[in-house]
């Protein structure tokens, strides 16, 4: 008997304001304890909250670029719940009538790709946060936090296991980072995903009773919590056991999904619309300027990659993983061949990216810019460098030395490709290599490696392989 | 429609509030007659109305996005039963 396994998941992104939804203080990162934190946040009686313009068009924004509905009125309400970082008593979201309805967000699988429905995403303000930490006993509350705008992105129950909830995850934060609604800091808790997870028979129509999973700060946590939870709930379903619907923590530590003390009552919020809070209605020429002001989406790039350069799927979705790399490869590429382009792109992919892993920086900060990039490219494609010369060069453009050809020359690397001089080597490693030659003769097809080392080696690299094999064939053959 | 006293205790609960068991009953007769009174609303035909969500009939005014706010954490704390390193201090709350 076999097992699928669903999973939806929920997400809040931090929109990139400068001021909170409802407040006129600071959103920024990092500041003392309460420094941020108005009489609006702290929620003094006879204070109002004063919606933000900024996060508005960022959630339509967003809204517009999964193809959603645009609710040309939504209405913000009161969920109702008390916790001592939630001053008010309950957190301003948005219930019936959210902003963005419907839309897509389209994965690369290796089977192709995938589109996950998106129920809604709608604004909400943050809660401030809660120290554990010894105080006496105590708890400490810092309130910078609570106001600060999220868009709570809820997709539909569209994803089978843990692989295709990540692809949907970074799908979903590279969108985000790539239309500018949010910063996609993960350790800032800019980005937070909690996912819900059931399971059913193989074949069958109804879900199964789900647990949603909070704590999952990273894509790697994601994909191992939900491998875990859905492992629990099988292990019970076999045994003959019910799934009780609850929230559950994922330890990172322990590896493994505990429950969250939960009341039955918990999750009734009695929301109802804010009466402090008219409804927000959009109009249609504030949406024709944020369309017209959305720069060209993921999905629209990697379609014009492939088209334009004959990129493989696999292989334009890495160079469009990012609105930065995009960025990268185009200015590497423009105007190239679609040759060149593929050599960049596959460059990008392997070597590049290795090296920006290593040091832990983005394509933003890579110390050989898409010029530099450009001139290699050119020189491997020129036949100056061999693949291996090639990375020696490029080694040397991270270290600072300059550009492919100003390295080329001062280190004299340009591959040899001069017929001549070649045979003139093999010769010579002929003569100094006698045995070999007589094993290669006796049918040992190593020794004929070992001779195409040999003339690599007297040539440091630099002599052009598929001419050495060549030569060395027409002189034993 | 009424509400029971396990509804009442259900919300008083919800609601963070303590109704002693000699004040229970008066409570429940307050908030059924409060639910009365909507009943007597109820009666009114509303289906050619449409729902409102607010009792203005005027649309959201937005802020420009500007940080308008200084730090007065030290007056707002000023007040605050119990501080320290800036942070209020509340009974533990652990999850």
């Amino acid at each position: 008997m076999t097992w699928e396994i669903v999973v939806g998941i929920e997400t809040h992104a931090q929109l990139r304001t400068r001021s909170k939804i409802f407040s006129g203080a600071s959103t920024a990162f990092g500041a003392d304890p309460n420094a941020q934190a108005c009489a609006v946040d702290v929620a003094l009686p006879g204070v109002l909250p004063v919606l933000n313009q900024a996060a508005v068009e960022l959630a339509i924004r967003f809204g517009l670029a999964v193809g959603a509905t645009i609710n040309r009125r939504s209405v913000f309400a009161r969920k109702n719940y008390f916790y001592p970082d939630l001053p008010k008593g309950y957190q301003i979201s948005q219930y019936e009538l959210p902003i963005v309805q419907g839309g897509t967000v389209p994965i690369a699988l290796p089977e192709g790709e995938k589109r996950i429905a998106l129920t809604r995403a709608h604004l909400e303000e943050d809660a401030g946060k809660s120290l554990h930490e010894d105080f006496h006993g105590m708890s400490g509350i810092d309130l910078n936090r609570a106001g600060t705008p999220l868009l709570e992105i809820v997709s539909e129950p569209d994803m089978r296991g843990a692989r295709e909830a990540v692809a949907y995850a970074r799908a979903l934060h590279a969108l985000v980072v790539w239309i500018g609604v949010c910063d996609g800091n993960m350790q800032e808790g800019s980005f937070r995903c909690d996912a819900n997870v059931s399971v059913r028979r193989t074949g069958a129509d109804a879900y199964g009773t789900r647990c949603e999973i909070k704590n999952l700060n990273s894509f790697r946590f994601m994909e191992r919590a939900i491998e875990y939870e859905a492992r629990r709930q099988i292990a019970i379903l076999e045994d003959g056991g019910r799934i009780d619907q609850e929230t559950r923590l994922y330890d990172p530590e322990r590896d493994e999904t505990r429950s969250m003390r939960s009341k039955e009552e918990a999750h009734d919020y009695r929301y109802f619309p804010d009466p402090d809070l008219l409804p927000l209605v959009v109009r249609e020429e504030n949406i024709e300027r944020i369309r017209a002001a959305m720069p060209e989406l993921p999905i629209q790039r990697l379609q014009r990659f492939t088209q334009t350069f004959a990129l493989s799927p696999a292989t334009a979705a890495i160079v469009t993983s990012s609105r930065a790399t995009a960025d990268y490869f185009e200015q590497a590429t423009a105007g190239a061949s679609a040759e060149a382009a593929q050599q960049t792109a596959n460059w990008i992919a392997v070597n590049t990216n290795a090296k920006l892993n290593e040091r832990g920086i983005g394509i933003e900060e890579c110390p050989v810019g898409p010029r530099q990039l450009r001139e290699l490219i050119a020189r491997l494609i020129d036949g100056t460098l061999s693949a291996k010369l090639a990375k020696e060069v490029d080694d040397a453009m991270w270290a600072g030395e300059g550009s492919a050809d100003e390295i080329i020359e001062r280190r004299g690397l340009k591959q040899i490709s001069d017929v001549g001089a070649l045979e003139k080597v093999v010769d010579e490693v002929l003569a100094a290599n006698a045995r070999q030659v007589e094993d290669y003769r006796a049918g040992k097809q190593k020794a004929f490696n070992s001779l195409v080392g040999q003339v690599m080696k007297a040539t440091r690299g630099k002599a052009n392989p598929a001419q050495v094999n060549e030569i060395l064939r027409r002189r034993l053959g | 429609m009424s509400l029971s006293k396990d509804e009442v205790d259900r919300i008083a609960r919800l609601a963070r509030l303590a109704v002693r068991p000699e004040e229970s009953a008066a409570v429940i007769e307050r908030l059924n007659r409060v639910l009365g009174m909507i009943e007597t609303m109820r009666a009114v035909d509303t289906r050619q109305v449409e729902p409102m969500a607010h009792a203005l009939d005027v649309v959201q005014r937005l802020r420009a996005d500007e940080v308008t706010e200084v730090d007065q954490h030290v007056l707002f704390q000023s007040i605050a039963p119990a501080v320290e390193r800036d942070l209020y201090l509340v009974p533990k709350v652990i999850e």
